[in-house]
């Protein structure tokens, strides 16, 4: 992104914000509810993002996370909590048992992770089904309430819309401010080299366990607020299928990006209600879609844009070398 | 003890299925660092192809051949060529995001050219029991164990008796020594994944009559495959068929035993387990871990 400059970059971030509130004011039912969910996944996507991307801890149960808060964000408020209350208590639990599924990490890398981490996802899958005092088992919970934000009912699609929104924002501003303290230092350490960091003195056990713990908690997040904007959860949405999209979401999107979250999500929500037209289609050619850009681009979307601009300052870069070239030429 | 005996033939039945996946499953991963997602849809297509073979006048007997002949040629050679190939080289997650995102494509697929609902399947073997030690069985049981048996020998037979398997060793365990003496790496890694193709179509043929075709069954038994290919160790042909007898055998037992609820919760915590505390499988050899 560093070839823009400074203002512009701003320009195009206020530009877009301003978008996000004004354009949706027009939206149907239907329109608002598509694009509350792409904050909601946003915000999963980036916890994601976190363990994996930053740390490189694979893991394939972040849409469990989303389940764990979401049941606590129904249970709580369906007994008359308030939301902020709830997602305290989301964020409590889904970052308490990230940082026990950390532990496997400690041990195993890489595929191995990854397997552990996905029998978890069902696992929880299988707690939410059965465990029906708790959880309402396959019949779910319904009525969840929406909140009240400084007096005013959200009941209504815009402004729960602007609930996401708002919380997407808090959200990226933490993530931002994560990624450039000396925590999201540590991270990159971890993922690029764990023997060099812990020989630099990074605590690589402390900070992987973090890693999945934060990234889990924001997978908490997720949960809690996606129970109100359905308003109705059961089992089946929370199921591995989840977890492996919110990871497609991060590698499309580019993981180890800070915008590949908001990109990846976007794809993944968005493109399929865009290619709706297609009927019975619409899934095939997101598939395929997906599968022709990680040909291209393995890297995902960012990846193409980092690419181009990387060529571009190598190019002005020799441009500028061969200006100073042909100077010190005519000098001679 | 009747009962138990019972279910260890069906578990054993299962189980010689799931090992049969499992093994496609390795062997894709030592040749290539090929994690497929998509196995599971891969167990569930040929069975729709030979069906539609069936639906265009094809007697069953060659929509058997015919579907096995187009599995391999879709599953295996189209597989390698327009997918992994152009993504080996850039490591194993974005490939495995691709194949995940195969495993939708080829399920929606399914859903939109043939069906949504599950469809019967014609078995192989013939139906009813016949009595072993006083035990009622079900011929099912013990073809789909003779054929899935008969497939194992011959493919451990070929990797380990023949000249090609040794190649085929050679290139999955040193690629770059193996093509210094002479090893036609290349093809060997496309033997690999028309065997897999091979290997998931039989799997298919013998599944289906007992599960029915229906584009979502892929998922189940994926993650069974997955499961007993990493407990019985990953980069472990043998590993792999021991594993996988032991998840179905370990399923059936679970699904009486256990409360039918957390059945399938079974196989899932002995992943784990086996994963923490002996990651390289129980079979397998120990992998050098990268930093």
């Amino acid at each position: 992104m560093s070839g823009f400059g400074k203002p512009l970059k701003i320009a195009l971030g206020l530009a877009v914000i301003a978008a996000l509130i004004i354009v949706p004011m027009n939206f149907n039912r239907y329109g608002l509810f598509i694009l509350s969910q792409w904050a909601v996944m946003t915000i999963a996507a980036m916890g994601l993002n976190l363990t994996l991307g930053y740390a490189g801890q694979v893991s394939l149960a972040q849409g469990a996370f989303v389940g764990i808060g979401a049941y606590a964000a129904a249970i709580t408020t369906t007994h008359g909590w308030p939301l902020p209350a709830a997602i305290v208590v989301a964020i409590v639990l889904s970052f308490m048992v990230g940082w026990v599924l950390g532990y496997p990490a400690l041990r195993v890398q890489h595929h191995y992770l990854a397997f552990v981490t996905l029998a978890f996802s069902t696992l929880a899958f299988l707690v939410f089904r059965n465990e029906s005092w708790l959880t309402g088992g396959i019949y779910g919970i319904s009525n969840i309430p929406r909140p009240h934000v400084f007096g005013l009912a959200t009941n209504k699609p815009l402004p729960f819309y602007y609930v996401c929104l708002g919380s997407l924002a808090i959200v990226s501003l933490t993530v931002w401010w994560l990624i450039r303290s000396p925590w999201g230092r540590a991270f990159m350490a971890l993922r690029e080299n764990p023997l060099r960091a812990q020989s630099l003195g990074i605590d690589t056990r402390r900070y992987t366990l973090m890693a999945f713990a934060i990234g889990s908690a924001l997978g908490g997040v997720a949960g809690a607020l996606y129970a109100p904007l359905t308003q109705y959860i059961d089992p089946v949405p929370f199921n591995l299928s989840l977890s492996l999209d919110l990871l497609m979401m991060v590698i499309v999107g580019g993981a180890g990006f800070y915008f590949g979250p908001f990109i990846g999500a976007m794809i993944a929500v968005l493109l399929p209600e865009w290619l709706r037209f297609t009927e019975g289609y619409y899934l095939m050619l997101y598939a395929i879609a997906v599968m022709l850009l990680l040909i291209w681009s393995p890297t995902g979307i960012l990846g193409i844009l980092d690419r181009t601009m990387a060529a571009r300052r190598t190019k002005a870069a020799s441009a500028l070398r061969a200006v100073a070239k042909s100077r010190m030429e005519t000098v001679q | 003890m009747s009962n138990m005996f019972d279910l260890l033939v069906a578990g054993l039945a299962t189980g010689a299925i799931y090992a049969l996946v499992a093994v496609g499953f390795t062997l894709l991963w030592q040749t290539s660092q090929t994690i497929n997602f998509a196995q599971g849809e891969f167990v569930m297509l040929p069975a729709f192809l030979m069906l539609a073979a069936m639906h265009v006048g094809a007697p069953f007997w060659l929509a058997i051949i015919l579907g096995i002949l187009l599995s391999m040629i879709l599953l295996g050679l189209a597989f390698k060529l327009l997918l992994v190939d152009p993504m080996m080289r850039h490591g194993v997650l974005p490939l495995a995001i691709a194949t995940m995102a195969l495993a939708i494509g080829i399920k929606e697929a399914v859903k939109q050219f043939f069906s949504a609902e599950a469809s019967p399947f014609p078995s192989i073997v013939p139906t009813g029991d016949i009595s072993i030690l006083g035990h009622a069985v079900s011929l099912q049981s013990i073809g789909v164990l003779v054929v899935a048996i008969l497939a194992v020998v011959g493919l451990t037979t070929l990797l380990n008796r023949t000249s090609l398997g040794h190649q085929m060793q050679a290139a999955a365990q040193n690629p770059t020594v193996a093509r210094i003496i002479g090893v036609p790496v290349e093809r060997m890694i496309l033997l690999t994944f028309l065997i897999n193709a091979f290997l998931v179509a039989l799997a298919s043929l013998l599944i289906t009559p007992i599960y029915l075709a229906k584009f979502s069954s892929g998922e189940v038994l994926g993650q069974a495959a997955f499961i007993a290919a990493i407990v019985g160790g990953f980069n472990q042909v043998r590993g792999a068929i021991a594993g996988g007898l032991l998840i179905g055998v370990l399923d059936n037992l679970a699904a009486s035993y256990v409360s039918t609820q957390y059945r399938a919760a079974v196989p899932l915590i002995f992943l784990i387990v086996v994963i923490l505390f002996r990651p390289q499988g129980l079979l397998g050899r120990a992998e050098e871990r990268t930093v």
